[in-house]
């Protein structure tokens, strides 16, 4: 007996359209419909995720507005909820792990795609993997042991000595704040920037390199010049990614940021993040407003992070479909 | 001759930063090293026996250890698979041999929205979802906030790799008269069986360390875990809680738990890509 | 596919097995404060009693009021009474009141890390309700100089700390200093969670203390046991009457005895800022939140059963901890108060 699939299309005999039960006999119309409702839930999970979060802010919403953003006051006691202590923190402490982190991890990227001898880079490559796996937990203990009395001791000194009129290094050091919580950030994101970098400037095309060399460029005007603008795109992506494991990041924030709803112009004075005000108030959050506040702040990093997330996939894409395109 | 010095110059130029770069690899790696240093200087001098076979003391006695919080996310991640690897692969099944370009691209965008959402909305969610509705915080509730991190690595890793299986062997087996699960089932994942195996150990490997989602669903608890209705210690969250405190044992079990815990991950990250670097089963012919 | 079949099997396995456990678990959360004396109790009634196991989570007074409210766990503790609002909320959504019950009495004290001192600190209202304020900025502010003649202090910026999260004891420490200073009543006032001026956050009695041994020059408020465990400096605080008083036994106990006769029968009352010669100014009680109807019977005789234990054993272990006994009369009232519990 043949056995006939409508889905393989037109390669078995045509046949009338079958009942639904008689299809349902047929194994493919069950491991069809079975995997289809296991695709669904991941669809709905994530519907219901973003719906939860929506209703579930609407107190503050209903409340404040749009002066959520703009009012930098959270009391608890006397019910007043501001954003703007928590995004400012959440934003300078990445900016200060990128303004760390890009550096070094183009110029680590450049070095292993261009430079180093294949088996180098590779091995270099596994241990950089090995360090994006390490749970954040673990860079918080290492912040609050080493870096928090490094920052104290060693870092604060050396800046505030001599720069310390600048509103930006002004104030005594804690240990803790800003600039503690940005280390170690930067220290969690530099293997995303490594890593995606390092694979887009793999991906750029042999010819462009040796173009340009045969015009006379040095290795690294070949390098800066020619190959690294041609994934430029890419390495942006990259940028975008480790930016939003930042902008997410908790656990090692909360542990060295310092709790203190203020913004400051000092990077060495404590502050908050989004993720750690959540972490840490979540549970004890009485009244539904106070709750709904908090809330309200998870969906404003849920939607910081989807921005950069869908961004950085486009732009990183865009590259190496570019270079896998152009080929001789 | 100016242009002999022009390029002499171009040409330190070159050198220079090129050994930047180099210095920034070192750099980068150096940390890693560093802190893998640290920690297993630290945490090696740290464990005993007693961390891995005591419940910990009360506040402020020293001794004790963590053994109720390693089996308890043992148990955390073995729920969280249950949940999150059938959803991830059956799902990722779907998109790669049956659906058509529209329900593939939805499907794929929620998995990608749900991957980058930050783990402590995903405790958010696990509230509301698992913690308000059953009244009490659970292990049950835990490992779902975990299953569902693991679900968008778990698809698309499976969609790649079932796709990545050579067109020739699903032909042959259509010639051979099987029907498309038969074909499935029994030629294409086992063909993809490794992809998707390193898929689901580094979905493991990522969500065994995470400690947000975990601080408002499976809470805590000094005693062993009776019940998935109960609340667990975890790893993670003890390691969170220890290094927070003042007591000196307190840091040093948190030393020796994160040793146990990077220990672990790094095992599972090592075992899964030393299976993909194997390479796919399947013969090229 | 059949070696991941026979993994499923054992681990299903696994688990039933240990499903089948029939002790008793009992969860309840909330403050930092009493965590040492509670861990310590809780331990040694499931010595006493195997199969009953109290899960208490030190989460803080805040996390604990609310989560005994939203019904995630049994119990609750608090060193902050639960407000009227609160209280209200509660039997809203309940149909049935919370009750509070003392279990011991603490102190507050003012800990600090200052290198190289000579002596050890007094402190006034005023210089506590200063600093908080961040009014006074420097160690050697002639304010706080006044107090300690004879004590060499450096000139360096005072790190201020505080708690970060919903907290007893920041209720018990804002209480006595709106009841010291006006400035702070209008400004800051009392709750489990304030607007602090300045300073940073700790989480957790333990957090803070943490913070205070590893920077220098801080200050922060933590409950006694806490400083005393690390070893940790704490100061002497002005007390009404005028006496510089650093928080031990007796000062805590002389503290809570004008208020032992005049307990209301919810047993919510602060004894911050009391009259007396030897009392120490910043005590409190600590309450355990119970439901007054819990529909689980083995878990209602299992609440009634500690608290009997707990007013009667428990109390021996309270003074090795720095926990002060309760006075009688309050074991008294308590002891019919448990009754109450359905």
């Amino acid at each position: 007996m043949v056995t006939t699939s409508p889905t393989y299309g037109s390669a078995g005999p045509a046949v009338a359209p079958r009942s639904f039960l008689s299809k349902l006999r047929n194994g493919d119309e069950i491991a069809r419909l079975v995997t289809f409702v296991f695709a669904m839930t991941v669809v709905l999970l994530t519907v219901l995720l973003v719906y939860q979060l929506w209703i579930n802010s609407a107190l503050p919403r209903h409340k404040f507005g749009l002066h959520f953003f703009t009012t930098s006051v959270w009391d608890p006691v006397m019910d007043e909820f501001g954003a703007l202590p928590f995004i400012y923190g959440t934003l300078v402490t990445s900016a200060v792990a990128l303004f760390l982190a890009v550096p070094l991890g183009i110029g680590a990227a450049i070095f292993l795609a261009e430079l180093a001898p294949q088996r180098i880079s590779d091995t270099l490559q596994f241990f950089i993997d090995l360090l994006a796996a390490v749970p954040s937990v673990i860079y918080g203990v290492l912040g609050v042991f080493i870096v928090v009395p490094l920052m104290r001791t060693v870092i604060y000194p050396l800046i505030n000595k001599p720069l310390g009129f600048l509103p930006i290094f002004k104030g005594p050091s804690y240990g803790v704040g800003f600039l503690t919580a940005g280390i170690v950030l930067a220290i969690m994101v530099i293997p995303y920037i490594i890593s995606v970098s390092r694979e887009v400037l793999l991906s750029v095309p042999r010819d462009q390199r040796e173009a340009a060399l045969a015009l006379g460029a040095t290795r690294w005007e070949s390098t800066w010049k020619v190959v690294v603008p041609f994934a430029k795109t890419g390495i942006m992506g990259s940028i975008f990614l480790a930016l939003a494991r930042a902008l997410g990041e908790t656990m090692a924030v909360t542990m060295v940021v310092g709790n203190t709803p203020k913004i400051a112009a000092s990077l060495f004075a404590p502050g908050y993040s989004i993720a750690a005000v959540i972490a840490n108030e979540f549970t004890e959050a009485t009244g539904p407003l106070y709750t709904q506040s908090l809330i309200a702040l998870g969906l404003v990093l849920f939607l910081l992070t989807f921005v950069l997330n869908g961004l950085a996939r486009i732009l990183i894409l865009v590259t190496t479909q570019k270079g896998s395109g152009v080929t001789r | 001759m100016s242009s002999n010095l022009r390029v002499r110059w171009r040409k330190l130029v070159s050198d220079i930063m090129m050994t930047m770069t180099g210095l920034c690899a070192l750099i980068s790696v150096s940390v890693l090293f560093f802190i893998l240093g640290y920690l297993v200087y630290n945490g090696g001098t740290s464990i005993n026996w007693a961390f891995f076979t005591q419940l910990p003391r009360p506040a402020g006695e020293p001794g004790g250890g963590m053994a109720n919080a390693i089996v308890g996310s043992g148990k955390l991640l073995f729920a969280a698979s249950l949940f999150g690897v059938p959803i991830g692969f059956l799902g990722g099944v779907y998109l790669a041999e049956f659906s058509g370009s529209l329900v593939a691209s939805i499907v794929r965008y929620a998995a990608d929205l749900l991957n980058g959402v930050p783990s402590i909305v995903i405790g958010i969610f696990a509230y509301s979802m698992v913690v308000l509705p059953f009244k009490g915080f659970s292990a049950l509730a835990g490992a779902f906030a975990l299953g569902v991190m693991m679900i968008p690595i778990t698809l698309r890793s499976t969609e790649e790799f079932l796709k990545n299986v050579p067109n020739n062997l699903r032909e042959g087996a259509m010639a051979l008269g099987a029907s498309k699960s038969q074909t499935i089932r029994t030629v294409i994942i086992p063909a993809a069986y490794r992809g998707i195996l390193t898929a689901i150990l580094l979905a493991l490997a990522r969500v065994a360390g995470e400690t947000a989602p975990l601080l408002f669903t499976a809470l805590g608890n000094p005693y062993w875990n009776n019940s998935w209705t109960q609340p667990t210690a975890s790893l993670p969250a003890m390691i969170y809680y220890y290094a927070l405190s003042a007591y000196d044992d307190y840091h040093r079990q948190a030393w020796a738990g994160g040793l146990v815990l990077l220990a672990l991950i790094l095992i599972i990250n090592i075992v899964a890509r030393t299976i993909l670097a194997r390479g796919i089963a399947v013969p090229r012919s | 596919m059949k070696r991941f079949t026979g993994l499923l099997v054992a681990g299903l396995a696994l688990v039933a097995v240990v499903w089948a456990a029939d002790s008793l678990l009992i969860n309840g959360a909330g403050a930092t404060f009493p965590n040492p004396i509670y861990t310590k109790w809780f331990s040694e009634y499931h010595k006493k009693d195997p199969k009953i196991e109290f899960n208490y989570q030190s989460v803080g007074s805040g996390a604990g009021i609310k989560q005994v409210t939203d019904g995630t766990v049994d119990f609750g503790a608090s060193d902050g009474p639960m407000n009227d609002e609160q209280l209200k909320a509660y039997q809203d959504k309940h149909g049935f009141p919370i009750l509070h019950f003392p279990t011991v009495l603490g102190a507050v004290v003012p800990t600090y890390n200052v290198p190289g001192l000579s002596g050890a600190l007094n402190f006034t209202p005023e210089a506590l309700a200063g600093i908080y304020l961040g009014k006074i900025t420097k160690w050697n502010d002639p304010i706080i100089a006044g107090a300690n003649k004879g004590v060499n202090l450096p000139a360096n910026d005072i790190i201020v700390i505080h708690r970060s999260d919903g907290s007893g004891t920041t209720y018990v420490f804002t209480d006595y200093l709106s009841k010291v200073s006006d400035e702070w009543k209008s400004k800051v006032s009392k709750n489990t969670s304030v607007n602090w001026p300045v300073g940073l956050g700790g989480k957790g009695n333990e957090g803070v203390t943490g913070l205070i041994k590893q920077t220098p020059n801080s200050i922060g408020y933590v409950e006694l046991i806490y400083a005393a465990q690390n070893n940790i400096p704490y100061g002497a605080v002005k007390n009404k009457t005028g006496v510089f008083v650093k928080a031990d036994l007796k000062g805590v106990s002389a503290a809570a005895a004008g208020m032992a006769k005049d307990m209301p029968a919810d047993f919510r009352v602060s004894i911050t800022d009391p009259l007396g010669k030897d009392a120490y100014p910043i005590c409190s009680f600590t309450w355990l939140l119970i439901p007054q109807k819990i529909s689980d019977s083995a878990k209602r005789d299992s609440i009634k059963g500690f608290l009997k234990w707990m007013l009667a054993d428990g109390q021996g272990y309270a003074e090795q901890l720095d926990y002060a006994k309760l006075p009688k009369e309050v074991v008294e009232k308590e002891s019919k108060a448990i009754n109450s519990v359905q």
